[in-house]
């Protein structure tokens, strides 16, 4: 058994207890392992005894799990409403010159901190009132 | 040694409260990390003996310290934009923290819990009832006919479940909430659970609010003797804006795809797997321990207007100067709110639009400033407060652009179980692109003359695509399962009919649409 498949073993087992445990499974596995690829799906199918199409629906239908790892550090700017009054489409420019192929920018709807935008995430780091200076700040230091 | 409050709220952290916390301390001052005030134009906000200093950086600590700095306001207390609030929900913002048992109960909590236990259950759902409350998430059900119907809902095993999925852009009450007064909700959970016979409660976070989580998770850890028999536990959300709506959560919380069910079965029903279940939102939960103190309910039918009873956290957001937090009765006008309160633009322009109610609100234009806050009042004018969030935007905003952006994030959203939403969203952006760039020209394989069936004229205008736009709208309102689909139409067709120039172009405006 690899190890990889021994600690997909183990997070199954850590949240079997739990009243629909897929979620939280799903979380551990895509932050240790930075996705949920098809090889975790047959295991977790297995795991769970479900189908593996069960497991696909519920990986695909969610923005936090992805199929590959990316090893790029991500930056998540808020698009939403808010932070468009606040102009962030303005940034979109020089957040993507900043970042270019070394930082993944990503797009999220609203980090709930719309009184003060434009917003942005790193890991759980979140950071306001972003103009040009401070985006392309954030970026590089990404 | 002088006591200073600093919020751990995380729009103060993201604004540096951790390295001001980290300065005060160094210069010998005992930092408390109190939850927020909710004025964040100020944030982070230095406390010292009831004086509040902001937005202080790091420049401003010896300044501060010395009595020297021009950025203060004076006791907070008594400065207005705090003083006229009704605060119930968030009666313990910006003076206790988050995390400290000993805070709570020294400031009126638990009271309404050690109250709801020695009630029946009935009893409780009555109050509740007679309080008024309505679901504060944006449905506006009253809260105590809900509660009643899983009180009587056969079954020994129950579940609370907390909405905490707050998605819509504009809004923040749930957040700040959860992480300035942990505890209130999970008091307000128990109350619940003792209400109804549940003793399970789960609170499904949205994944994008890392400060929430972790604080309830280790609020949780403080206060399970307290709380018990009733248990609760922390879920995390995967990203899908759409599990802010009931069923769908339920279906996410069980590990499914994040699907919508068709109602009936009621959730009060048939919930969580297939029991009975409330569902309501943080500040629905928020607002009940209050209710249940002595003499609470009668106090929170007082307020308001209608039959939109009590306080309603009102979040102002967007393009706005004086920005956050403002519970008050219902009953405020939106200009109130925005050009008083809120103190109009940040950026000192003029106001164009404000979207009440998140991303499927209406844009309401200045000439309805009259309207009063309440939940009919609000769909007398085919608009909703929904969680009573209130974007602002300057006279920059390109109000076809932002009717595009709803059907947009209605296509990225959709949990993709109902055709009006799954396709109608896609259709509308191709409409809206339609209509901003002067209808449809038939294409040279339509003009062919072996294509029979083709209509060989000019194609539509743009006046006529706003036809189809109507139509595809009334479908998705009147056909969606859910509120995503239903409601997406309400921000489109309000910024068609008051910003029509936003869509045609300032002289294209057809003469039946121009005002």
């Amino acid at each position: 058994m690899s190890d990889k498949s021994q600690r997909i073993g183990e997070i199954i087992a850590a949240h079997a207890h739990r009243e629909g445990p897929l979620l939280p499974i799903l979380h551990d596995i895509q932050h240790e392992f930075g996705c949920v690829d098809a090889d975790t799906e047959v295991l977790l199918a297995k795991g769970l005894n479900l189908t593996r199409a069960d497991i696909h629906g519920v990986v695909s239908f969610y923005h936090d799990y992805t199929a590959d790892a990316d090893p790029r550090p991500v930056v998540q700017i808020c698009r939403a409403e808010a932070c468009k009054a606040n102009g962030v489409e303005r940034l979109i420019g020089a957040a993507e010159t900043a970042a270019g192929k070394r930082v993944k920018i990503s797009t999220v709807y609203c980090l709930g901190l719309c009184s003060a935008g434009p917003a942005a995430r790193t890991g759980d780091d979140l950071h306001i009132r972003l103009d040009e200076k401070a985006i392309t700040k954030l970026i590089e230091n990404a | 040694m002088t006591l200073v409050k600093i919020s751990d709220d995380a729009l103060a952290r993201a604004g540096g409260a951790d390295k001001l916390a980290a300065a005060f301390e160094a210069k010998g001052c005992e930092v408390h990390r109190t939850s927020s005030w909710g004025m964040h134009w100020l944030e982070p906000m230095v406390e010292i003996d009831g004086k509040g200093f902001g937005p202080a950086t790091l420049d401003d600590v010896d300044a501060i310290l010395d009595g020297s700095s021009d950025k203060g306001i004076g006791v907070i207390e008594e400065f207005a934009w705090i003083a006229n609030q009704t605060r119930l929900t968030f009666a313990r913002a910006g003076k206790t923290r988050p995390l400290s048992l000993e805070d709570y109960a020294a400031n009126g909590g638990w009271k309404g819990l050690e109250r709801a236990r020695s009630l029946d259950g009935e009893q409780v759902c009555k109050e509740v009832l007679d309080s008024g409350l309505r679901g504060r998430g944006g449905a506006g059900f009253p809260t105590g006919i809900k509660w009643e119907t899983v009180r009587k809902a056969a079954g020994p095993k129950k579940y609370i479940v907390c909405n905490a999925d707050e998605g819509d852009s504009g809004t923040f009450a749930d957040r700040m909430a959860m992480e300035g007064d942990p505890f209130q909700l999970i008091e307000g959970m128990a109350i619940a659970g003792a209400a109804v016979g549940a003793d399970q409660g789960y609170i499904y976070v949205r994944s994008e609010y890392p400060d929430a989580i972790r604080k309830l998770n280790a609020a949780l850890d403080l206060c399970g003797d307290t709380i018990a028999p009733f248990k609760c536990e922390v879920r995390v959300g995967a990203g899908a804006y759409v599990c802010g709506e009931e069923t769908s959560l339920l279906n996410s919380l069980e590990g499914k795809r994040g699907e919508v069910r068709a109602k009936p079965p009621l959730p009060a029903l048939e919930g969580f797997m297939g029991k009975p279940t409330v569902v309501n939102n943080v500040l629905t939960l928020m607002a009940v321990p209050h209710i249940l103190q002595e003499g609470g309910a009668a106090d929170y039918a007082a307020k308001g207007i209608g039959r939109s009873k009590g306080t309603m956290p009102i979040q102002l957001a967007g393009n706005i100067k004086y920005g956050g937090l403002y519970e008050a009765p219902f009953g405020l006008t939106l200009g109130e709110l925005v050009n008083e309160i809120g103190g109009g633009t940040f950026t000192g322009k003029p106001v164009k639009a404000v979207q009440v109610g998140g991303p499927l609100g209406a844009y309401i234009h200045p000439d309805q400033f009259d309207l009063a806050f309440g939940y009919e009042e609000f769909a007398g004018e085919d608009a909703l407060i929904g969680h009573a969030g209130v974007t602002v935007f300057d006279d920059s905003a390109d109000m076809g652009e932002m009717a595009r952006f709803a059907m947009e994030f209605c296509a990225a959203e959709s949990c993709g179980k109902c055709t009006p939403c799954r396709i109608g969203a896609v259709r509308g952006v191709e409409v809206i692109d339609r209509i901003r760039t002067g209808g449809r020209q038939r294409d040279v394989l339509e003009l062919r003359p072996q294509m029979h069936n083709t209509t060989k004229d000019k194609g539509r205008e743009a006046a006529e695509e706003v036809g189809l736009l109507t139509d595809l709208c009334e479908t998705m309102k009147f056909g969606s399962l859910c509120a995503l689909g239903g409601f997406t139409p309400y921000p489109v067709m309000s910024a068609l009919k008051h910003w029509p120039q936003d869509f045609f172009g300032e002289d294209e405006v057809p003469a039946e649409m121009a005002e």
